[in-house]
């Protein structure tokens, strides 16, 4: 199985990290970490790009981190147009890594300030996709 | 220094809802223009021509080869080169190469981009695709919630508000009156911009440029062929390319401006040996308002901080200390993604010849041209001199 359950519209589908979307079906929010030099990467990373190690191990994500900044999309591009309005949001971990993600429906533009207390969580979009959205704690 | 690369011609489509030209009408349109501009410059004079247009808007694969043909420059070597909305000052760069290594004497760069065939929706589609595909595509992306997300950390870490967002667009589209080119040629006041609707909070559909269609035409040459086809050539100082991560979660906050755009602009002033107070006249890349106001910072017209200070006291106003986008900008000229930058050059070109009609800076001798590709990802800067 590869990447094409990834997002609420796909773009890549073979990947060497193909098993995150299978972490994400079972409710796990899974990074990759360098067995050379232990650098941890999210969204993961097949092969560490800092040092050049390839071999990597699957590792637990806190998802806890802080809003870096945000807009609500009005205006979608094709393929997203049913979704609006939603909230793109970037965000930064309490372990260093920023994010890109969408906020979860029920947090509302008026709640959001930068440096809030976030959280990013797994989420089934329908029987078939997954992606990792970001909540309230 | 004998060896200075000149623009000798510059020309342009007009940019706009273009619904009987082809890319062939919109290139040709430019190209003649470019021609005309020159002291006899004859299709054989040209050694060699570079195409710049971002792919996905047009059905034509590997163009450059039947622009060359409509255009009748073959047998001439010809290419493609692509950097988003930075592709045709990123190929005026690649021809400045060629001329000053010697192995072209005098090189065309031809921009273009054909848009309105589509829907706005379908065409922020293929832009969302110029973000990241594997992590930030897949969520819904699009150019104007990318640049508003850089608005929204602005505003929060400089107090910019949406009034000072607009006022860009206020005074962009004021000279695009006298731009007989732009896509929209006429004034809209700061409670009309205000209140049009939000695309991307907190960005409103006058903060964002339009989709066009366009071409752009630039003739590079040696000295010696300068003196030869040109009256008044424009001379190339600096140059400047820089890129940043394509992913927003690579980068390094703040998120108030663009890492290439520094580096550009460092490599620019220092090959022109000019520093940004001494620049005359400039055109930022303003795809949205907040980008005019990151590129003041970017391009050390001010601090960060102070770039909707800027704005509000009108120092970029004509008249002000450095006029910015008196051609009318992206924001109301339209942005045909491949034309912009030549567009650009063009309208600095014309500012150095003292051309520059209604909106003439008096005594322009330095300017500065600044083309962004996609949410910053690579950042051309051209510093050219009368
Ligand atoms: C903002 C945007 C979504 C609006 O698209 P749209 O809803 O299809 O808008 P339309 O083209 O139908 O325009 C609506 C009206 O506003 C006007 N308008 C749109 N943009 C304008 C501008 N920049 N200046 C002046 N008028 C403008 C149109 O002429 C039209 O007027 P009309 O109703 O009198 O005909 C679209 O222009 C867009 O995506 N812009 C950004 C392009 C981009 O991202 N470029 C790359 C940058 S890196
Ligand atoms: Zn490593």
């Amino acid at each position: 199985m590869g990447f094409e359950q990834f997002g609420f519209v796909s773009y890549v589908s073979q990947a060497k990290i193909g098993e995150f979307t299978e972490y994400l079906i079972n409710n796990r929010l899974m990074g990759t970490k360098c067995k050379k030099c232990g650098k941890v990467y999210f969204p993961p990373r097949g092969d560490c790009t800092s040092c050049l190690g390839e071999e990597i191990e699957w590792v637990e994500i806190k998802g806890e981190g802080k809003l870096v900044t945000y807009t609500q999309v009005n205006f979608a591009p094709t393929g997203f147009q049913e979704d609006v309005p939603y909230i793109l949001a970037l965000g930064q971990l309490n372990s260093g890594q920023h994010v890109f993600a969408r906020f979860s429906k029920d947090v509302l533009l008026e709640q959001m300030k930068i440096g809030m207390a976030i959280q990013l969580v797994p989420c089934k979009i329908d029987e078939e996709r997954v992606i990792y959205e970001f909540q309230m704690p | 220094m004998t060896a200075r690369v000149a623009i000798i011609g510059v020309g342009q489509s007009s940019f706009g809802k273009r619904p009987n030209s082809s890319i062939r009408d919109l290139t040709f349109e430019a190209f003649h223009e470019a021609i005309e501009d020159t002291k006899n410059l004859g299709r054989k004079d040209i050694d060699a021509s570079l195409v710049a247009t971002a792919a996905g808007y047009d059905k034509q694969r590997s163009p450059a080869a039947v622009i060359a043909e409509y255009l009748e420059l073959n047998p001439q070597p010809t290419f493609l080169t692509e950097a988003a909305c930075a592709s045709s000052t990123v190929a005026l760069r690649t021809a400045w190469s060629f001329v000053k290594s010697g192995l072209h004497d005098v090189v065309a760069v031809i921009g273009y981009q054909k848009m309105t065939d589509m829907t706005s929706d379908a065409i922020q589609e293929v832009m969302g695709r110029a973000g990241d595909v594997m992590f930030e595509s897949p969520f819904g992306t699009s150019m104007p919630a990318y640049y508003a997300m850089f608005a929204r950390a602005h505003m929060d870490a400089y107090g910019t508000t949406e009034e000072d967002l607009a006022k860009v667009s206020v005074k962009n589209h004021y000279y695009s009156q006298f731009n007989p080119k732009a896509m929209f040629q006429k004034e809209f006041t700061l409670e009309k911009v205000l209140s049009t609707r939000v695309i991307a909070s907190p960005l409103k559909s006058l903060d964002c440029c339009a989709n066009a269609d366009g071409a752009s035409c630039l003739i590079v040459a040696n000295e010696s062929k300068a003196k030869k086809f040109a009256e008044q050539p424009v001379w190339i100082k600096g140059l400047g390319l820089g890129s940043t991560p394509m992913s927003l979660a690579s980068r390094n906050p703040p998120f108030t401006g663009f890492e290439s755009a520094l580096e550009a602009a460092r490599q620019a002033y220092t090959m022109a040996g000019v520093m940004p107070e001494d620049i005359d006249v400039a055109e930022v890349h303003d795809c949205f308002t907040i980008a005019e106001l990151i590129a003041y910072g970017d391009l050390g017209f001010c601090k960060r901080e102070d770039s909707p200070k800027m704005i509000r006291d009108e120092e970029t106003h004509l008249g002000g200390r450095i006029p910015v986008n008196i051609d009318g900008g992206l924001l109301s000229k339209g942005h045909p993604v491949g034309a912009t930058g030549g567009s650009q050059i063009r309208t600095l070109v014309h500012q150095l010849r003292g051309e520059g009609g209604k909106v003439q800076v008096d005594g322009a001798k330095v300017a500065l041209g600044h083309n962004v590709g996609g949410i910053g990802m690579y950042t051309n800067v051209t510093i050219l001199e009368a």
